[in-house]
């Protein structure tokens, strides 16, 4: 195999580019961990309410040191604040915002994603380790636009972009556009179209580490 | 009526052995870390403990399953940063282990509370948790039936309630524990604050009617 090199986005720049396609007025729910950042990218000018699942819509920016509250947090378990705006309420309303589709859009983070919009990220096949499944089943059945971010291939090279998912499915068709370091793509019904491609990568380069074929 | 109890143990004193026992919180906040504690000096056993979490460092339900007081936890995500207690009974195989997406964990709890046989959700429809479950497809679109999950005891968080029971919460500190103490056979209750007066009927989020016990627990941790 001819070594590529590719060029990547570091987490900050992909968290950026996320941001660029969350539209003023958005409802949107971003996952535990990377998708946490894209929040502090959003385009000025752009109002959008950030729901976490644990019971606020208006999820504000983390405290100053010292006014912390440690019963205000959100679904990564960090220290929040509440913007202009918010409400607070319980977990079945919380619930009833993702499952019921009043959430726009929802930023996941994915071990894999399928051709054909399949989603896994919440088991992998090491049976050792506990599942957390959390509300992931629940925001990709509800959530109209399931974008999901993450890095193009796993530590060891081997792709995340595959043709089925090897893992459990969080859910079945749910993904609308994946972000990836090297790449965004569309799902579409034919499968992964380009949409475009991190300045410097050819599309034969990120071909070559992808399993799923890519339509452009 | 005088539903408020002397301290935390004369509160969780009707624990018994066995119990099924839901724990509201989410991540740290909204937790009864007092009545957990208590729970572990009542010294009740063999606990199934229904949870968002299982449990974080050596607190709350951390320290039950350190103690070896549970035998099987329902819950959604029991993986939080510095689980350990969780992962090392449950590759132990000393603790068994339900997961459950987690809207349809409070929607199952919600079930019992209200006295509903159950519900249709999409949530989890073709994945793994649904399998050896019923399924229907309506509109085209496939729905999984989960069962009502009601429990023996709840143990609950609030921020203040009065001796009719009636609670009203903090911030993110609310998440599972109103509907809880909904689906509980007998929801014990520690507020930071017991207020002598009665709360302003506007300010209630949970009526005093799902709750049994209440007991003031001022530390915010």
């Amino acid at each position: 195999m001819t070594a590529v090199t590719l060029t990547a986005l570091d987490d900050a720049q992909l968290a950026a580019r996320v941001a660029q396609d969350i539209p003023d007025g958005s409802y949107v729910n971003l996952g535990i961990g990377k998708p946490t950042h894209v929040s502090g990218y959003v385009p000025e000018g752009r109002e959008v309410i950030y729901h976490s699942e644990n019971g606020i819509l208006g999820v504000g920016p983390s405290p100053a040191p010292g006014c912390e509250d440690p019963e205000l947090i959100d679904a990564s378990k960090r220290y929040v604040t509440a913007a202009p705006g918010a409400a607070y309420f319980e977990h079945c309303d919380s619930f009833a915002m993702m499952r019921g589709g009043h959430i726009d859009i929802a930023v996941l983070g994915a071990y894999q994603v399928a051709e054909n919009g399949d989603l896994a990220n919440w088991a992998t096949l090491d049976e050792t380790y506990p599942p957390a499944v959390g509300g992931a089943m629940d925001l990709v059945v509800g959530v109209p636009k399931i974008f999901v971010m993450m890095r193009h291939v796993n530590r060891d090279g081997s792709p995340k972009l595959l043709k089925q998912c090897t893992y459990p499915l969080t859910g079945l068709g749910v993904v609308s556009r994946v972000y990836t370091d090297l790449a965004v793509l569309d799902v579409t019904p034919e499968g992964f179209r380009l949409v475009e491609l991190t300045p410097g990568n050819s599309l034969d380069a990120v071909q070559a580490v992808t399993e799923a074929r890519i339509l452009t | 009526m005088d539903k408020s109890a002397e301290d935390l143990a004369q509160a969780v004193a009707p624990v018994r052995d066995g119990a099924s026992v839901m724990i509201g919180g989410f991540g740290s906040s909204g937790i009864p870390f007092g009545l957990i504690d208590a729970l572990l000096e009542q010294g009740a056993t063999g606990l199934t403990v229904i949870s968002n979490n299982a449990g974080a460092g050596e607190t709350g339900i951390a320290k039950l399953l350190k103690a070896g007081c549970v035998a099987r936890v329902i819950c959604s995500y029991p993986r939080t940063p510095g689980s350990i207690w969780f992962e090392r009974r449950f590759e132990a195989g000393e603790v068994a282990l339900e997961v459950v997406p987690q809207g349809t964990l409070a929607e199952r709890i919600r079930a019992a509370g209200a006295g509903l046989g159950g519900f249709l959700t999409p949530t989890g429809y073709g994945t793994r948790l649904a399998e050896g479950k019923e399924t229907r497809v309506i509109d085209g679109r496939g729905y999984v039936l989960e069962a009502p999950l009601p429990a023996d005891f709840a143990l609950i968080r609030a921020d203040r309630g009065d001796r009719w029971g009636n609670l009203g919460f903090h911030a993110t500190a609310r998440n599972f524990n109103p509907v809880m103490a909904m689906a509980a056979t007998h929801a014990i209750v520690e507020v930071r604050e017991l207020s002598d007066l009665p709360l302003d009927p506007e300010t209630v989020v949970t009526p005093g009617i799902f709750v049994q016990s209440v007991v003031q627990y001022g530390m915010r941790p």
